[in-house]
């Protein structure tokens, strides 16, 4: 029942005129307002963060090889890792999928010529560049050692690090990440097709709108917080600082009530690519449609109230603990409800297995993994035990790459027949992506049994005893390098090189297939009408699928 | 579609609004000289609270809009809340009552 | 991207981008709820854990400009409303004349914003290594009532009566003070370039029945700023003053 062969045996041509040639030079990207071009400048922007992040987390890695410490000082390795932090959440997880696979096809999804506000949209990579170049800023001028969360009074008072442009940056980062999300809102409310009513619209779609609803309620709080312990560092107000009457708790408070939905911030959008790579490739409609846009909106709604979670060892009032515990364990429902849906899609599907459909897979195995990994932290009783210890950093690494990432460059082989026209080499990119599980897996399933002996986060050195599963992890995280590499190069190489896709290669129902690869500038020649179901796939003779590889349609039984 | 369905409010209505506002100030500064005891506060809030309404639903034309501009007025009030509430639940409940943070005895500053 | 009269080319109809302009500036608006929301959470746990120290700050406050100021603003709400009436029913020459009315009490109010600010200064009480909340009763300036002052000194004594840091907490009520009136004090910075902008477009003629997005969503977030010091000022001017 597996085929493998759905890539174009058709040849096709480029269209003559399309987003990417219809016009030259740099001036024409830099000031453009096409939000398929923005897409791409996030893209770039976005994956050189990647590897910023990513060389921190090389050298911790081999850091780590040694219990006391291989390669850098105790301060140097404080640094490490919150550099690693800070450039790996707000400078690549945060924007990568809303603002490259969002910006790039939210528009195309619904029938629009472009988001509501284009300018804006350029003007969001404006602030992000700036944000970014004080994060740099601050990474080469004596770096950053407060960790990614900034816990007052350590970022305000004591810490010695570039502290302040690093605030700076994110704060105007945030603002980044504001106008995506408030542009998305508008343009999926006021821009769609005819016909594209609320419940024909893509599960993406619907993901990216619970996402936007973080983005645009979750972030001033975060930046709000920033400023005020930005202004406590720079001019010594006391607000966080417990010697002048301060509380740093509710610095922790007011910074969790958007860092913990803001990895649903992370995730939604890696679950709506998930929710659109399943169907095509098991060729058969989503399961439970309905169910599973409203988790998406369910998540977002729920992940605002359980951020307190991560204060279980503070100090925080027991009470309070308990009723928060409880309703972190209410963010499993909806995730679930995604989970099993994805996989009743997959029953009796007709699959193929192309690279999406294996990030796809994966995805689901590390989410499930890291998702329940999650409800161990969750559980008061257990999370002082397996507090701050690597445990933590192996259950938010399953939801942020395993889940996250794998969605990304999932949905950006998925996509990338649309975005570039062309088509990547096969082999090499299933083979790219079972390396990328396989070392993820390595790297950080031995942290879980690391964090549950004991060995705290955020340490340079460790007990002798726990080196072997240190050295395999570093081990891993060579593996996962190559394969992170590979589709980068792949990808860059098939711009040129690859086969030419044609507009709709899987074949998939969505409406963004609908138009030619690459697509031109407005998207559509014409504004289409919807008149279908999403993901009807017994019901689109327009695909062009046989009977033979559409999956067996559902009988009375 | 109707090339234009706004309302258009009349300059009496927001001329009432202004006065009532006018009032709301009056009543509130003068209510602050009163001793309510703790209904000082409360007494603040509503009055606040209800020039912040009569604001958003005339000047802000928010009592004539389409749905989706309630439903964002709905989504802010009930996202604040929840910061609100959530973290006051906690500090209301703390045991021992943390009224006063103790700063530590040593300050390792660098 | 190109543009027909005032309509956008990736929208359909203008009615589609006034919509959607009205309703990105109603998210937007939101989002600055969220954003002034950290900050009234701060000053609502720290109000509680220092009452004491929080009405002698009050008590510092001047009410009369507090109050002046909030029924300048008020009035800056109600002239903005107009315009927006204004441009919506054609009276274009009504439109600038109601917006520079705007504008004016905009600058009063932030007039009156920096005469107070000057005042805690010569105070010392803006937070830093000079601040002390028993500076002014100490130090009386020339024109004050000698028994206000007075009544001052008292209320300090008690507060430090039953909390020995009112001066640390009465920093802190302070630095909240800067804080979120500064915070507003720039929102409405903002708000008056962005006035400024509206008259020029409207003195063009810019506005009619048809097309006035600008002035609306502008008065929108005036009126949203305006929401904020109606918070600010019972917040921060009317805490313990019977006594």
């Amino acid at each position: 029942m597996s085929q493998t062969q759905t890539l174009p045996t058709r040849s096709y041509e480029m269209p003559r005129e399309h987003y990417l040639n219809s016009s030259y030079g740099i001036r024409s990207w830099l000031l453009t307002t096409d939000h398929k071009r923005i897409a791409l400048l996030y893209l770039v922007s976005v994956t050189f963060f990647f590897f910023v992040g990513g060389v921190f987390a090389t050298m911790i890695r081999i850091h780590l090889l040694t219990p006391e410490g291989a390669l850098v000082s105790p301060e140097t390795y404080n640094k490490l890792f919150t550099m690693h932090g800070v450039a790996m959440i707000f400078f690549f997880l945060i924007p990568s999928i809303p603002a490259v696979l969002g910006n790039f096809l939210i528009p195309q999804m619904i029938g629009a010529k472009d988001v509501a506000f284009p300018r804006l949209n350029l003007l969001s990579w404006y602030i992000y560049i700036i944000g970014g170049c004080f994060a740099l800023y601050s990474f080469s001028t004596g770096g950053l050692d407060t960790g990614w969360t900034f816990y007052t009074p350590l970022s305000s008072i004591y810490s010695n690090s570039a502290v302040t442009p690093a605030v700076l940056g994110i704060f105007i980062n945030g603002f980044s990440s504001i106008l995506t999300g408030l542009n998305f809102i508008v343009t999926i409310h006021t821009m769609r097709a005819p016909g594209m009513t609320w419940f024909r619209l893509p599960l993406f779609i619907w993901s990216h709108y619970a996402t936007s609803l973080i983005m645009v309620l979750g972030t001033p709080v975060v930046a709000i917080t920033l400023l005020l312990a930005g202004l406590e560092r720079m001019l010594h107000l006391g607000f966080f600082n417990p010697a002048m009457g301060g509380d740093p708790i509710l610095f922790q408070h007011l910074f969790w009530f958007y860092s913990h939905p803001a990895v649903y911030i992370m995730v939604l959008p890696a679950m709506g690519v998930v929710s659109e790579i399943i169907p095509t490739f098991a060729r058969k409609p989503i399961f439970g449609y309905s169910f599973v846009a409203a988790s998406s909106i369910a998540i977002a709604v729920i992940g605002f109230l359980v951020w307190a979670h991560h204060l279980f060892m503070t100090g925080m009032s027991a009470y309070s603990a308990l009723a928060f515990s409880f309703l972190s364990y209410l963010v499993a429902i909806p995730s679930a409800v995604k989970v099993f849906n994805w996989t009743a899609t997959l029953y009796k599907g007709s699959i193929s297995w192309d690279a999406p459909m294996l990030y796809a897979l994966g995805f689901i195995g590390l989410f499930t993994i890291g998702g329940l990994t999650g409800l161990f932290l969750a559980c008061l009783g257990l999370d002082m035990h397996i507090h701050d210890t690597y445990f933590v950093i192996a259950h938010f690494h399953y939801i942020m790459v395993g889940g996250a990432v794998m969605g990304y460059i999932g949905g950006l082989h998925y996509w990338w027949p649309k975005i570039s026209g062309k088509v990547y080499p096969e082999a090499l990119s299933r083979f790219a992506a079972i390396t990328l599980f396989l070392g993820f897996n390595l790297t950080f399933f031995p942290q879980f049994i690391l964090g549950y002996l004991g060995m705290p986060r955020r340490y340079h050195s460790y007990p002798p005893e726990f080196q072997v599963l240190n050295v395999l992890s570093t081990a891993g995280a060579s593996i996962l390098a190559l394969g992170y590499l590979l589709p980068m190069a792949y990808l860059t190489w098939s711009m040129r090189y690859g086969k030419v896709a044609g507009p709709n290669p899987w074949p998939a129902t969505g409406l963004e297939w609908k138009t030619t690869s690459p697509p031109p500038t407005e998207n559509f020649p014409v504004t289409p009408v919807v008149d279908w179901e999403p993901y009807d796939f017994p019901n689109r003779p327009d695909l062009g699928l046989t009977p033979g590889t559409l999956a067996p349609v559902p009988g009375d039984d | 579609m109707p090339e234009h369905s706004e309302h258009i409010v009349s300059p009496k209505i927001y001329f009432t609004i202004f006065i009532a506002l006018v009032i709301g100030t009056s009543l509130t500064t003068w209510a602050a000289f009163q001793n309510f005891g703790p209904f000082n506060i409360v007494i603040a809030l509503g009055i606040a609270t209800a020039k912040a309404t009569l604001v958003v639903l005339f000047f802000m034309h928010a009592r004539y809009s389409v749905g989706r501009t309630r439903l964002v007025i709905v989504c802010a009030i009930f996202w604040l809340a929840i910061m609100l509430a959530l973290t006051l639940a906690d500090y209301q409940t703390r045991q021992p009552r943390m009224s006063r943070l103790v700063p530590p005895a040593v300050f390792y500053r660098v | 991207m190109h543009r027909t009269g005032e309509l956008f080319g990736h929208f359909q109809t203008l009615e589609q981008q006034r919509e959607s302009a009205t309703f990105g500036m109603w998210v937007f608006l939101a989002t600055e709820v969220l954003f002034f929301g950290g900050m009234f959470l701060t000053y609502t746990i720290n109000r509680h854990a220092y009452f004491t120290a929080f009405g002698v700050g009050s008590n510092d406050l001047d009410i009369t400009l507090g109050t002046t100021n909030t029924l300048v603003l008020i009035l800056s709400s109600f002239t903005m409303a107009m315009a927006v009436w204004c441009a919506q029913t054609g009276k274009k020459k009504l439109v600038p004349l109601f917006l520079v009315l705007t504008l004016v009490l905009g600058c009063a109010f932030l007039g009156i914003k920096f005469v107070e600010y000057k005042q805690k200064f010569h105070h010392h009480l803006v937070p830093g290594r000079s601040f002390d909340i028993s500076y002014h009763v100490n130090h009386p300036a020339p024109g004050d009532d000698p028994k206000e002052i007075a009544f001052e000194k008292e209320e300090l004594a008690k507060a430090l009566a039953s909390d020995p840091d009112t001066n640390s907490h009465a920093q802190l009520y302070f630095s909240l003070y800067f804080a979120m009136t500064g915070l507003h004090a720039l929102h409405m910075v903002v708000g008056a370039g962005l006035v400024m902008w509206l008259i020029g477009a409207s003195l063009k003629g810019r506005f009619t029945p048809h097309y006035h997005t600008p002035v609306e969503n502008i008065g929108l977030y005036w009126h949203f700023v305006d929401i904020v010091w109606i918070y600010l000022f019972p917040l921060f001017y009317l805490i313990d003053r019977h006594r």
